[in-house]
Formats: C-alpha cells, structure tokens, sequence
C-alpha cells in the first residue's frame, strides 16, 4: 500500500525533499515506514532516539499500524517560539 | 473572514488583533475580564556568541494548529476563566521581528500571566515548529525538545514554570 511522508527540517535537507510517496506492506506501522526512510537515507538514522511522529495530523506512536494514503510526518525535535 | 484564535501564519503579527480576539470573543460577555497579558517573541540578533542574519521558520501546519488547540485546553482546564489566542509566524525572519504572539484575558491578573507563562513553554515543548539560524559564518537547525503532548515530565515542568 502506499503512504504519504511529509519531512520537515533537517530530515528534510537529508532526503532533498518534503514530501515522499512510498510502497509499505499490508500490516506496516510508523517504525516500518522509518525503518525503510533509514536505509534509503542512512543519514536519518541516527535522528531515530530524538523524533516524535504524526500521522494524519494526529500525534501518533511508533507503533501506530498505517493504512492505504496515510500521511506519516517524523518530527525532528522542535523548537519554534 | 474573522481571524482565530489559534493559528499558523506568513503575515507579521498583529498583537492589537490578538488582544480584540480575547476582549471580544464572541462566547464572552463584555467586560467579563480584568486582565489581558500579552507575550510577544522576537528574534534575537544574538545566539551562543553568534551573530544571527535571519530565522526561518518551519511548521507542519495542520498539527501546529492542533498543537495550539492541545496547549489552550490544558491551559483552559487549569486556569477555566483564561482565554488564549495564539499566532505562530513562520517564513524567513529577522532580527527585531515578532515570531509568536498571545494575548490572554481573564477575569482576575494572576491566572492571566499564569496561562500566558505556560502556554510559551507547551509551545517550545510540543508545537511542530522548526528555526533554521542563518548566522555570520553558517547556519543550523535548532533542536530543543521532542514533541510529544503526553509526556507528563514536560507538561509538568510547564506548570512549575507558569507558576512560581
């Protein structure tokens, strides 16, 4: 099935784009999807322990299953104000 | 269109807006409060000894609204009487230029300040908002904390910091 990944601020720079569609298996959940991100773009992969995700414009866990269209958004540590 | 009290913009901020979107809400009775505090932030032109040239501002908008909306109830269900509007700017910013504003009204002062104090921290905390520092000689994401709305430690520090 195919998700929408949105990546903002540094993941953003890493990749060289803000917005991926990619192919995940049925049964997939948010750390799938990572996992996959961090081998295209090993360079994301030691963000992991830092990140918090959103799916669908919800805060969302790693271990939020995804569905067909799903947005996954990785959010790097913050810092606006 | 009427502005909200929460929301994510490109356009300077308007903290005379804000202050009439908590005075004259339209659930608010005139005259029901006593206060209004206001917080303006604004880029500084110095960071950790270097000098800044220009901010830009990221924010995945959706949730940063959502964001807003998780910071007014926990504000709302703490201090009841306070009313919070809240205006992120993102874009490219410089030096002296306003990049968030609230304004929050209440019957009485201290829940105001309150309120106001622990609505900048939840932003800083959980709100999907990155600043890119453009300074003299480089540039770099700052990272502060990891947005996550359900961690109790950081609420809570929140709290403190709204309340001593």
């Amino acid at each position: 099935m195919q998700i929408a990944i949105r990546l903002f601020a540094r993941l953003r720079d890493i990749a060289g784009a803000a917005d991926l569609v990619r192919d995940v298996p049925e049964g997939a959940t948010v750390e799938t999807a990572w996992q996959a991100l961090a081998i295209e773009f090993p360079a994301m992969a030691p963000h992991r322990a830092a990140l918090s995700v959103a799916v669908n414009a919800e805060y969302a866990r790693f271990t939020r299953g995804l569905a067909e269209r799903d947005e996954v958004v990785f959010l790097p540590p913050v810092s606006g104000g | 269109m009427r502005p909200t009290l929460l929301s994510i913009t490109r356009d300077e901020l308007d903290l005379a807006a804000l202050v009439r979107l908590v005075t004259e809400h339209s659930d608010e009775p005139p005259g029901r409060h006593g206060a209004v505090v206001t917080f303006l932030g604004t880029v500084r032109g110095e960071n950790l000894g270097r000098r800044v040239l220009e901010l830009e501002y990221q924010a995945y908008e959706p949730l940063a609204v959502r964001a807003f909306e998780i910071i007014a109830a926990e504000a709302a269900e703490a201090w009841p009487a306070a009313l919070l509007a809240l205006h992120h700017r993102i874009g490219t910013l410089r030096p002296g230029d306003v990049s968030v504003a609230m304004a929050v009204a209440s019957p009485h002062r201290a829940e105001a300040f309150k309120a106001c104090r622990y609505a900048i921290e939840r932003v800083k905390q959980i709100a999907p908002i990155w600043k890119r520092e453009i300074f003299e000689g480089g540039e770099a994401w700052i990272e502060g904390a990891t947005a996550d709305p359900s961690d109790s430690v950081a609420r809570r520090a929140a709290r403190e910091r709204a309340c001593r």
